[in-house]
């Protein structure tokens, strides 16, 4: 597998395209905007259909209790915004009028996980996956790449009752084709492999591909599972990469706790109880700063993931009898770097000394360079 | 080295050999070196000066007595400079509402109207704002740092990896002057309601707390819920800013989905309503006043404001709600706004 030859492409991209696509198939799906639908790209449905289109404004709650209307009315209703207010903002909302209702309710999560970059921590959504699966009845996809976004937004609005699709901003590589198989709920083996099995979701999986080229050539066979659908859970192929190869990774761009791997690890308990290691935001809040930057720093990329595999390896020779906490990656101190504390970057000193300097003169050439 | 030294030493030269040289070659020398040396003499003394008038135009911090209405629209110049210095190199972030909004911040913070100290920013009893509309942060850092709170140069780090200038105020991060996290929208105003709650009600001081929304914002439940706390519990000491620009991402407020009348809303709720113009720095300053004033009520001052006021073409154009001016478009602002020519 030649890793380098892949276009890149936001998921949000494949989401818009999806919904168009059901509405050219469908005259019962309409779309509710919550004021960003230019960049959850539901304005191309809305450019395509004006008539089947409801703004709502800047109104999250309201706009999922409506759609639990339309529902009950007999529509499709999608409802789009940045994940961190279409699943959190409105939690209630879609526990009760959607899932306890059992509503035909298709949400949108955009701008998902730490890659939103420089909007910060409260736009970073890293806990919707641990609500979401908890909801009765709720579907749960995180699809790897734009055209699996594309083919999960069309199955969940074939499918009936309430549906969630978590997508992201920034461009990630589109390395899946048409004829890649999908099917909700149904997990995929994208690299076969016996040694260590990686489960990962969303553009983890595009990470957890990188990974495992790297251990090939360390001889560590890894077999690669993109988990697009966290709930219903593909227990079956869970497991039996459980019995296969006797040791788990798991890698989301999501808080480790209560997230996919979460589900992974309950999975595996209750069947074949193997060594897991998790990959993920290890219980802190994220931060302003550059898209792949904050990936590094956050820890959500191969090299942790391969850490993570060495670790694993090594527990499946020799218990470990210490205590180790549930959000340590790796080895002890191993694990990413995380958000800088206060004026760690930005020296106050330093900050006083280009005081000096201030205004500049003309248009300022670039940003203060924070301290390595 | 200087000209002018160079040209005494020839002359203290020159003077000292008059007795071996001819006083024609004298004034030869003499003349043609002057010539010479004049215009770099004047082009060096005018640089010089520039560079002091330049000097003399950094402030200290702006004070938090109240400046004329004149003095205020300088503030507010200086104000929307720093915007768009922070936001160019940012290369992301919002600059329609916080240009539009900077006339009202530079009313709250220079105006004499908040009680605040810069060098104490958690003082007990200090008047509290909250910035409800958490995306408008650079207007809320540039308005900050002119007061003292922090180095203005700190306003290059916005959005970056670490720094205090959190794409949306981030609390963790010890800016200080940054009362609360915001960014999810409407819940900074329930935020000062409780604030205003505890002053007034628990405390029993006379500390009053500010909120500002967007006019967008008031699309969200919420706000209409601490709306009604607030005319419930008479907060008198609560005093609300709609930034009422009348352009959210999608589009106009009243397309996206319609929240007017507004006067009459909060007027309903119990609440002492004054409608300003947004950029009209005496207005502003009587509608502060004013708010002092009542008792019994909370007061909602609805301000009527134009996106990105000040930068021609941003004006009144919400597509430049949430994106920052690249670099020739900063040029072109930063020369509307004085800095350049
Ligand atoms: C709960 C929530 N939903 C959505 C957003 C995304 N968002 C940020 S600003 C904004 C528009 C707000 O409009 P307005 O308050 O009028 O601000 P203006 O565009 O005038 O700056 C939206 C929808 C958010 N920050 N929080
Ligand atoms: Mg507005």
């Amino acid at each position: 597998m030649n890793l380098e030859k892949y276009d890149k492409k936001p998921t949000r991209h494949g989401f818009g395209k999806g919904l168009v696509e059901l509405g050219e198939r469908d005259e019962r799906i309409v779309v509710l905007g919550g004021d960003i639908t230019g960049s959850v790209m539901t304005q191309w449905f809305k450019d395509k259909f004006p008539d089947r289109f409801f703004s709502i404004g800047v109104a999250e709650q309201n706009a999922t209790t409506i759609a639990a209307g339309l529902a009950l009315s007999g529509k499709i209703p999608f409802f789009a915004s940045y994940g961190a207010f279409c699943a959190l903002r409105n939690a209630d909302q879609l526990r009760i009028s959607v899932c306890y209702n059992e509503t035909n309710v298709k949400i949108g999560g955009g701008h998902s996980g730490i890659s939103v970059g420089p909007d910060g921590a409260t736009h970073q959504v890293l806990e919707d996956i641990a609500f979401l699966r908890a909801l009765p009845n709720m579907t749960l996809v995180v699809p790897c790449d734009y055209v699996e976004a594309r083919k999960a937004t069309v199955a969940l609005g074939e499918m009936v009752g309430p549906g969630y699709i978590r997508f992201a901003r920034s461009a990630t590589p589109v390395f899946t084709r048409d004829d890649t198989p999908f099917t909700l709920g149904k997990a995929e083996v994208f690299r076969q492999g016996g040694d260590v099995a990686i489960i990962a979701c969303g553009p983890l999986v595009w990470e957890a591909l990188t990974a495992a080229e790297e251990l090939s050539k360390e001889g560590v066979d890894a077999r690669v599972i993109n988990l697009h659908t966290v709930k219903p859970l593909d227990v079956e192929t869970v497991v039996t990469a459980a019995r296969d190869c006797g040791v788990i990774v798991t890698a989301e761009e999501h808080q480790i706790l209560g997230g996919m791997g979460s589900a992974v690890a309950q999975a595996v308990v209750k069947n074949a109880p193997v060594p897991i290691e998790f990959v993920g935001v290890t219980d802190t809040f994220g931060g302003s700063g550059d898209p792949d930057h904050l990936m590094d720093v956050f820890g959500l990329r191969s090299q942790y993931i391969i850490k993570s595999v060495r670790k694993v390896l090594k527990r499946k020779q020799k218990e470990i009898t210490g205590i180790q906490p549930i959000t340590q990656v790796g080895e002890e101190g191993e694990g990413p770097v995380n958000y800088p504390k206060p004026l760690e970057k930005f020296l106050l000193d330093e900050l006083h000394k280009a005081e000096e300097n201030y205004p500049p003169k003309g248009v300022p050439a670039e940003s203060l360079e924070p301290v390595t | 080295m200087d000209p002018r030294a160079i040209l005494l030493i020839i002359h203290v030269y020159l003077c000292y050999n008059t007795r071996t040289t001819t006083l024609s070659v004298f004034i030869c020398v003499y003349g043609s070196l002057l010539f010479i040396c004049l215009p770099f003499v004047l082009i060096f003394t005018f640089l010089s000066f520039g560079q002091e008038k330049n000097d003399s135009s950094q402030h200290m911090p702006y004070t938090n007595e109240r400046h004329s209405a004149e003095k205020l629209k300088d503030i507010a110049t200086e104000i929307r400079r720093d915007i768009v210095r922070s936001l160019v190199v940012a290369k992301s972030g919002h600059s329609g509402g916080p240009l539009g909004s900077s006339d009202i911040f530079a009313t709250l913070y220079f105006g004499g109207v908040m009680n605040y100290d810069p060098k104490d920013p958690r003082k007990e009893g200090r008047d509290r704002f909250v910035l409800s509309a958490g995306h408008m942060c650079p207007v809320l850092y540039a308005t900050l740092a002119n007061a003292g709170f922090f180095p203005r140069s700190e306003l290059l780090t916005l959005r970056q990896f670490g720094s205090r200038l959190q794409g949306h105020p981030g609390r963790d991060m010890g800016l200080p002057g940054i009362e609360t996290s915001s960014g999810s929208l409407g819940q900074g105003l329930s935020i000062a309601v409780g604030m205003a709650i505890s002053d007034k009600l628990v405390d029993r001081n006379d500390a009053r707390v500010y909120s500002l929304t967007g006019d967008g914002e008031l699309q969200e439940g919420s706000i209409w819920e601490a709306v009604m706390a607030a005319g419930h519990f008479k907060l008198d000491n609560f005093c609300m800013i709609v930034d009422n620009n009348d352009c959210q991402i999608d589009g106009r407020v009243g397309d996206v989905m319609n929240v007017y009348p507004l006067k009459e809303k909060f007027e309903s709720f119990n609440f002492h309503t004054i409608e300003v113009d947004g950029h009209d720095h005496a207005a502003l300053l009587a509608a502060f006043d004013e708010a002092k004033s009542v008792k019994g009520k909370p007061t909602c001052i609805i301000a009527k404001t134009y996106m990105g006021q000040g930068v021609s073409f941003m004006e009144d154009d919400y597509t430049w709600h949430g994106k920052p001016p690249n670099d020739e478009q900063a040029e072109q602002a930063l020369k509307e706004l004085g800095v350049l020519s």
